[in-house]
């Protein structure tokens, strides 16, 4: 059996009268392709949010490597593997893409409030910053602010801070969003490149792609989980169908 | 390009940052000539070097930490009359008063941060602002020891390094001030090219992304905030000492709009936003003031409009998106 990177015990999650997160229980292997699916509003971003400690839970505990992190704050699990992407651009529009991954490798290796030496010496974090877009294939982008880039460019960037945290857990919120469709094929090549080592989530509303990429699915309705397997299980699954497939499919 | 040769021009992208611009040297070679230009203006020149620092110091939590104060006077005060306060009780040696108003600065903008970092937007406006109103009120209550609303009085500074007396004209307090504020200036330099510099630039940019990228977003902002209210207080003591005195209104709310105007009208995150700014405002004041005392601030309000609507980022932005537009035009007539 492949040991657990990251797991939920009966979370539960409330805005007011609408739950939005009802005692899942979810398990997420090291090295995973795993797909999180459901309609708009079953409450997937909400339940990353809840993983990476942007909200706090109503009940229940997560763990990370086995360690309970429920309380940590979100810088916290950042360091100590979890890392993230968002739905909608969450970037930094006045920093070139060099400029904002170099700030990650800064924080990552501890020096994000020092004053000496200058940026401009800190040759190693720069040059890594550098090779990590370059191999996204986003090197030539890497010196312009990043307000200026291509729409695909900055979902690419995306991954690319995600990325510079060295996780061991990412979890990508439709990082395709608002791609068009020829284009959606690049960025999941993108994340099928990455380590083996790295756990993947990914949510993600086109079923071609989720087919293509995830060797495991769970579906989330109205906050529960509906159904968890492999593709091939829940393409055939009638409920699955009846609330999924059949209704809202976007791309 | 190989991944060789772009990482060398990503490098020197970063050092083309902290290098020395052509203007840089200008800028303090003009300070210096307002020395002997200007050798009745020395007050004056002396004051704007104070509100120029006092703005650069809300320009490191502003224009490059993304934090809005609208009580940043609180530590520019508290500054004023520590310096103030020890010279009237007979510790009146400049230096030391100097570093005991940005000590003391200091440590109110740590007990402040606590509160500081747990706020965004309006809320940090009117955070900012209550604390500014109770020290204001507190001091203006005090008035055993601050003298209240008529200032503290009767200060006398020591020569300084035991040789220099402050003279009538202003010399001794401008050369000193000048000083000071080029090596914080220098200070404040080296912070926004650092890594925490890059941070700062994150936290303004999307704050809410960087804890996701494993930042501690508070304990950056905490550590802005005290070096912010150290400079703060250092400008508040280097104009206690130059002036001999303390006004109330050192801690008054107008004096928190004023240095905002200041920044704003000079352009944020830029640093020499704030002395472009300082000079700005305190020139028409001073010209104004001659003309009609009662309505400059209907002056100060009309340049600020104007300025906010047609700049992209205050007199420094439109400079530079001059330059830029010149050295546009410059390099398509060459290649026409
Ligand atoms: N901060 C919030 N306060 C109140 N309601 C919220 C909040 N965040 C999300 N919701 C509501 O919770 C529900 C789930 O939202 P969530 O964003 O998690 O859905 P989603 O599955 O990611 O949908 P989509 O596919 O559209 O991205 C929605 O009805 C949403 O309106
Ligand atoms: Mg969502």
């Amino acid at each position: 059996m492949t040991a657990i990177a990251l797991a939920t015990h009966g979370l539960n999650k409330s805005f007011g009268a609408l739950k939005v997160t009802q005692d899942v229980r979810f398990k997420l292997p090291v090295g995973a392709r795993h797909a999180l699916i459901g309609p708009n509003g079953a409450g997937k971003t909400t339940f990353i949010n809840l993983l990476t400690g942007m909200l706090p839970p109503d009940a229940g505990t997560i763990e990370l490597d086995g360690t309970e992190i429920t309380a940590l704050p979100p810088h916290e699990r950042v360091k100590r593997g979890l890392a993230r992407t968002y739905q909608i651009n969450t970037l930094f529009p006045d920093l070139t893409p060099l400029e904002a991954v170099t700030l990650v490798a800064c924080e990552r290796h501890g020096v994000s409030r020092q004053w000496f030496p200058s940026l401009a010496s800190r040759r190693v974090l720069i040059e890594e910053a550098y090779a990590l877009l370059a191999q996204l294939g986003i090197g030539d982008q890497a010196r312009r602010p990043t307000r200026h880039l291509a729409y695909g460019h900055q979902r690419v960037l995306e991954i690319a801070l995600a990325l510079a945290t060295h996780p061991h857990v990412l979890l990508l919120d439709e990082p395709a969003a608002g791609v068009p469709a020829q284009e959606s094929g690049i960025l999941y090549e993108v994340i099928s490149g990455l380590p083996k080592e790295i756990a993947v989530l990914f949510i993600e509303h086109d079923m071609d792609l989720v087919f293509r990429f995830a060797s495991y699915i769970t579906v989330l309705a109205s906050g529960r989980v509906l159904r968890e397997g492999p593709p091939a299980e829940i393409a055939e699954d009638p409920e699955v169908r009846a609330v999924y497939l059949g209704t809202a499919v976007h791309g | 390009m190989t991944t060789e040769a772009q990482t060398t021009k990503a490098i020197a992208d970063f050092r083309a940052q902290v290098r020395w611009q052509w203007y840089e040297p200008l800028f303090w070679l003009g300070a210096i000539a307002w020395y002997f230009l200007f050798p009745t203006y020395l007050p004056l020149g002396t004051q704007i070097l104070c509100a120029a620092l006092f703005a650069l110091s809300l320009d490191l939590i502003l224009g490059y930490g993304g934090i809005v104060s609208l009580g940043h006077t609180t530590f520019f005060g508290i500054g004023a009359y520590t310096a103030g306060l020890l010279a009237k009780h007979g510790w009146g040696e400049p230096i030391t008063c100097l570093l005991a108003g940005g000590a003391l600065a200091a440590i109110a903008g740590w007990i402040c941060s606590f509160v500081i970092v747990r706020v965004q937007g309006v809320a940090l406006l009117l955070v900012t602002l209550g604390i500014n109103l109770v020290l204001y009120e507190a001091a203006n209550k005090a008035y055993t020891i601050t003298g209240g609303a008529d200032g503290l009085q009767g200060i006398e500074f020591w020569k300084l390094f035991g040789v220099f007396d402050y003279d009538i004209y202003g010399r001794v307090s401008f050369v000193y001030t000048l000083a000071v504020v080029f090596v914080l200036f220098l200070v404040a330099r080296r912070i926004v090219h650092s890594p925490f510099g890059l941070a700062l630039k994150g936290m303004r940019e999307n704050w809410k992304r960087m804890p996701a990228l494993g930042a501690a977003l508070r304990r950056h902002g905490a550590l802005i905030f005290v070096l912010s209210a150290a400079i703060a207080g250092l400008s508040g003591a280097l104009l206690a000492e130059s002036v001999q005195f303390v006004a109330l209104d050192s801690l008054g709310v107008q004096r928190s709009v004023d240095v905002l105007t200041m920044l704003i009208v000079g352009g944020t995150g830029v640093l020499y936003g704030s002395f472009v700014g300082a000079t700005v405002y305190m020139v028409v004041r001073d010209q104004l003031a001659d003309l009609n005392p009662a309505y400059w601030y209907f002056w100060i309000g009309l340049i600020l409009v104007v300025i906010v609507l047609f700049t992209r980022n205050g007199l420094v932005g439109a400079l530079s998106d001059a330059t830029d537009w010149l050295k546009r035009r410059r390099g398509g007539g060459t290649a026409s």
